[in-house]
């Protein structure tokens, strides 16, 4: 029997829009305020597993040709080295930095290395949520 | 402030990320997680050079102050075994090279392996207790796949109980956790420490100490061992040998720090119940090793039998019973990773395992039962190897605390060490030989290599103790003094006003 998905497919298409935004907005409230990479990366993770709920898995790989173990190590990697970073300005292991720039339309804003970190945070949690439903889905 | 510290943890993990870049590069794979390694060993005799310079030294993780920040402590103690524990990691991973097959290299067995020696050189440095939970984890995640990696039926069972088991330690390790910082209100070891010794003989603080030791007994396969002789001879030689060799070595490192640094106020009751404990251990540990026919199950209850020697030495808890506890924890991470490593090239030329349908393989392999015998006698603590000077000083402090119990039982558990694996050696080694010229299974100088080169690391330990002894000397005096730890942390004044107020 097949299953009539019409409305899923239709409201997933919207929504799996405002599930990223949301990731994303959290991901860069995260600097100052209740937010950060882990839960912006959990939203994101939703946000796919959403995609593979409402498509399959081929039609959602053609759009997304990542293989999300190697998005989760890369998110580690990424984490990691901005932590080991800081031995070569010699200064403590996982120290940050972060100035202010002036930039164009936006006007001064901060930068910081946190915010690599946590994207690379980000990217493993999405990886690693990804990898970890995909595999129990093909367990069958 | 010294980032060294801190690249016994970060190194091994960065590389192994790097690896799952290169999942179908074997050779790559192989030469990097080496070096890794070496560079490992390296980092940690320059550290170690350098703790008898400046004392113990301490890197605060971005600058945070302790006790509010995270932080990595290196004393002698921590950095002699993790300079160990990579060395014999490294050789473990040679004879993995040769043996383990491409089916594993593939499937991250090189990144699993580097993940999991991060995690007990991160146990081993840090210095904070919360901290020490989350490298414990990260070490037995690791240990998790590298069980199951394979898929056996034997393997999948043993790893669900080992799975199972150490869950529920973690769990009892966080609510402990919680106890302590619930009583004393901080996480960092020193403070802790200035803290319990402020509180005295509290007995709210000596039940958390008990529920840690219930935890880290779990772990180190202290008493609460049921889970041991199972889990270590179902997985690959090779991966068994690293378990032997580090994962109990971590959990009575952990004994060591919680019962010399975090609570050494009321020792009638914790050094007792770690005595007591201890002296069980090694019975069951002989029994064991006595009843058993299996050879994998002679080497597992040998494990055991060691971990209870250790830890009755903790328990005398004299200073020279300190130093033997540094050297016999040395000795038997290369002693338990040799043994595991003779035993799977037995069953490698035999297929057998058990002893019984073994014999004469010293006709057939020479070298291999000369090896074998070193083994046996380095196991027994014969000198000049490396167990001798272990076991002489533990059996000094015992005598000094007038522990004879623990005395005539750790001696006695030698005579049973030796025996157990002399009739490995007589009906194994010795004997008519089965194996005919023709059926015999060739044994190639790279598979013998690892072992020989661990031969060579005891021989070296036990010839090389006079040279070693100002690092081990030093490390003892530190696990002794709690206070040079605690200076080194602490600002000293601070906290010997906070002791006086």
């Amino acid at each position: 029997m097949k299953i009539n998905d019409v409305i899923l497919r239709t409201v997933t298409k919207t929504i799996v829009f405002i599930i990223l935004t949301l990731g994303i907005y959290l991901f860069f409230a995260g600097h100052h305020a209740p937010g950060g990479g882990f839960i912006g990366g959990l939203v994101l993770a939703s946000g796919i597993v959403l995609l593979y709920l409402a498509y399959d898995i081929e039609t959602v790989h053609k759009g997304m040709p990542f293989d999300f173990k190697k998005v989760a190590a890369l998110g580690v990697l990424l984490a990691t080295g901005t932590a080991i970073g800081s031995l070569f300005f010699d200064v403590p292991f996982l120290s940050q930095a972060h100035s202010y720039i002036n930039v164009p339309i936006f006007g001064e804003m901060s930068f910081s290395t946190v915010t690599l970190f946590e994207a690379g945070v980000a990217l493993t949690v999405v990886g690693v949520v990804v990898t970890i439903i995909l595999s129990i889905s093909e367990d069958e | 402030m010294s980032n060294l510290i801190v690249l016994p943890l970060i190194v091994p993990i960065i590389t192994a990320i790097l690896l799952v870049f290169l999942r179908e590069n074997v050779m790559l794979q192989r030469i990097i997680s080496l070096l890794t390694l070496s560079f490992v060993v390296l980092i940690s005799v320059i550290l170690l050079l350098e703790i008898q310079d400046q004392g113990v030294m301490r890197i605060d993780f971005s600058g945070w102050a302790p006790p509010f920040g995270i932080l990595f402590v290196a004393d002698s103690f921590a950095v002699l075994l993790v300079l160990i524990a990579n060395i014999v990691a490294a050789i473990c991973l040679l004879y993995a090279m040769f043996t383990i097959g491409k089916s594993y290299e593939k499937m991250y067995f090189y990144p699993f392996v580097l993940l999991m020696v991060a995690g007990v050189n991160g146990s081993f440095l840090t210095g904070d207790i919360f901290n020490l939970f989350v490298c414990f984890e990260v070490m037995l995640l690791a240990s998790y796949a590298l069980i199951s990696l394979g898929g056996d039926k034997i393997q999948l069972r043993e790893a669900l109980k080992y799975v199972l088991i150490n869950v529920v330690a973690s769990w009892i390790f966080l609510v402990a956790l919680a106890f302590l910082y619930g009583t004393v209100g901080t996480l960092n070891m020193a403070h802790i420490s200035v803290r319990v010794m402020e509180a005295g003989a509290d007995p709210l603080i000596t039940t958390v100490a008990l529920i840690f030791l219930i935890v880290f007994s779990l772990k180190a396969g202290l008493l609460l061992f049921f889970w041991l002789p199972g889990s270590y001879s179902a997985p690959p030689t090779a991966i068994a040998a690293l378990f032997a060799a580090l994962l109990t070595k971590v959990g009575i490192y952990a004994l060591v720090r919680t019962f010399t640094l975090l609570f050494p106020n009321n020792t009638e009751v914790t050094h007792m119940v770690l005595g007591i404990m201890a002296g069980l251990t090694i019975i069951a540990g002989c029994m064991g090793a006595l009843a058993g026919r299996d050879v994998r199950t002679i080497a597992a209850y040998n494990v055991l039998i060691g971990v209870g020697f250790i830890v009755a030495g903790l328990a005398i808890g004299t200073e020279s019973a300190l130093q033997g506890v540094t050297y016999y924890l040395m000795h038997d991470m290369v002693a338990k990773a040799m043994l595991f490593l003779a035993v799977g090239m037995m069953i490698y030329v035999t297929g057998e395992t058990v002893i019984d349908n073994m014999s004469g393989l010293i006709r057939n392999y020479p070298f291999f039962g000369w090896l074998f015998f070193i083994v046996m006698c380095s196991l027994a603590g014969i000198p000049p190897l490396s167990g001798f000077l272990g076991k002489i000083l533990i059996g000094q402090g015992a005598i000094e605390g007038g522990n004879f119990v623990l005395l005539g039982l750790g001696f006695l558990s030698s005579l049973i060490v030796l025996y157990s694996l002399l009739r490995i050696f007589l009906s194994s080694f010795f004997g008519e030989t089965i194996i005919s010229l023709e059926d015999e299974k060739p044994l190639p100088k790279r598979i013998v290599l690892p072992l020989t080169l661990l031969v060579a690391c005891t021989i070296g330990l036990g010839i090389g103790a006079e040279w070693m002894a100002p690092y081990v000397i030093d490390a003892a005096e530190t696990l002794y003094t709690p206070s040079i730890y605690i200076d080194a942390v602490l600002d000293g004044t601070t906290w010997q006003g906070e002791v006086n107020k």
